[in-house]
């Protein structure tokens, strides 16, 4: 790795961490997402910086090419923040699910109190439903 | 389980005869989606049947006057923001039916496809069990399908049949009544995945010791629309049926009154 190559790492990473530290500043970014990506350029940074720790780590783990330690890391990371959407999109759809049903469930009560207010006597048939 | 019957005599009337409790504390619930040519007729076939009973429409995010036709027929309307499919509607069902101090729900298809005529017998039959399905094949009617969709309905009332321990032949259909026990179940846990409402909640209805059984109907065709069958979809029916199976027979068992959403 020249030292272009080197600078080139070490800035991309650095921008990385950046934004992503930007993001949370600003509430755009929640720490339990942005943990992984913090990890993500840190590692990145680290290793951007000092190259000999992903040569020694290829070594200790038996990868020939250094590189594919490194695509290995990064996709690996990246599944790992995808299982943990799929997760939070699967709690997010039951909240909206529970909201709705609840809106719906108010919206039924609203129109049965308007229907018995109007005819008490007759009341939970006809309802309040407004014909728009 | 059940509660006493609170009959009034005088009120009965001779279709009565066969229908046990009190139909004040039964609900009918119809799940909606998009069917204003039929919904209103299917309302007032219900209540010419059984003139005391209420009926719930969950209008389920329909684009069109669904929930009008509905509340013009007699029906409380409960309206859902957008689509949440069968198993979400009928959800709301059972919510509205257990805040509202009905302990028995019978579903019913909002597109005609039920003989609602049968509802007497549907609801009689919750004598003796929790949940009562209303199955085509039993003998009765010509209902059929053919290729995969035909191989799916099989290996769901086969294995359906184990998990109940009773006999299905027609597990998926929609016309089935639920008695207090179910209902109670079903308010907190009942499936809102595609599929779910059909397997899902009959699993879960088992796993919580709830008796099924079924009574033969005979299904009409369909007022309006017409039901979505080639080829490509039975197949892949087919296998959402199997891993819908599989997922529900691996879930953990519902706790009474803990909602697993």
């Amino acid at each position: 790795m020249n030292l272009v190559t080197q600078i080139f790492t070490i800035a991309a990473s650095a921008l990385t961490i950046a934004l992503v530290i930007a993001l949370m500043r600003r509430g755009r970014l929640r720490e339990r997402h942005a943990i992984w990506w913090l990890l993500a350029g840190t590692l990145a940074l680290v290793i951007s910086i000092f190259p000999g720790i992903l040569a020694a780590a290829a070594i200790a783990l038996g990868v020939s090419v250094e590189a594919n330690l490194v695509f290995f890391a990064s996709i690996a990371i990246l599944v790992l923040v995808c299982i943990q959407h799929s997760s939070e999109l699967t709690r997010l759809e039951g909240e909206v699910r529970s909201l709705s049903e609840q809106i719906a469930m108010l919206d039924l009560d609203r129109r049965l109190a308007a229907a018995e207010a109007a005819a008490p006597e007759q009341s939970g048939d006809r309802d309040g439903y407004d014909h728009r | 389980m059940y509660g006493p019957g609170q009959h009034d005599a005088e009120a009965l009337r001779p279709y009565h005869d066969s229908v046990p409790g009190d139909l004040a504390r039964t609900l009918i619930v119809i799940p909606a989606l998009n069917e204003e040519s039929s919904v209103g007729i299917v309302v007032e076939s219900v209540r010419r049947v059984l003139p005391d009973v209420q009926c719930l429409v969950v209008d389920d995010g329909s684009k069109d006057r669904t929930g009008d036709r509905a509340a013009e027929a007699g029906a409380w309307v409960a309206t859902l923001p957008f689509n949440l499919g069968v198993g979400g509607a009928m959800r709301l069902g059972f919510k509205v039916a257990r805040a509202r101090g009905f302990d028995r729900v019978v579903q019913v298809d909002a597109d005609g496809q039920h003989p609602v005529d049968q509802l007497p017998a549907l609801i009689a039959g919750l004598d003796d069990a929790d949940i009562v399905i209303g199955a085509r094949f039993a003998g009765v009617g010509d209902y059929d399908a053919r290729g995969p969709r035909r191989w799916a309905m099989r290996l769901l009332a086969w294995a359906l049949s184990r998990v109940c321990r009773t006999t299905l032949t027609d597990a998926t259909s929609g016309f089935r009544a639920c008695g207090p026990r179910a209902v109670e179940v079903f308010a907190d846990n009942y499936p809102a995945e595609y599929l779910g409402d059909t397997i899902e909640a009959l699993v879960i209805a088992a796993k919580s010791n709830c008796r099924v059984r079924q009574v033969p109907v005979e299904m009409s065709a369909r007022i309006a629309g017409a039901p979505s069958q080639n080829a490509v979809r039975s197949t892949l029916y087919l296998g959402r049926v199997a891993i819908a199976l599989v997922f529900a027979i691996l879930k953990p068992t519902p706790r009474p009154g803990g909602a697993l959403a």
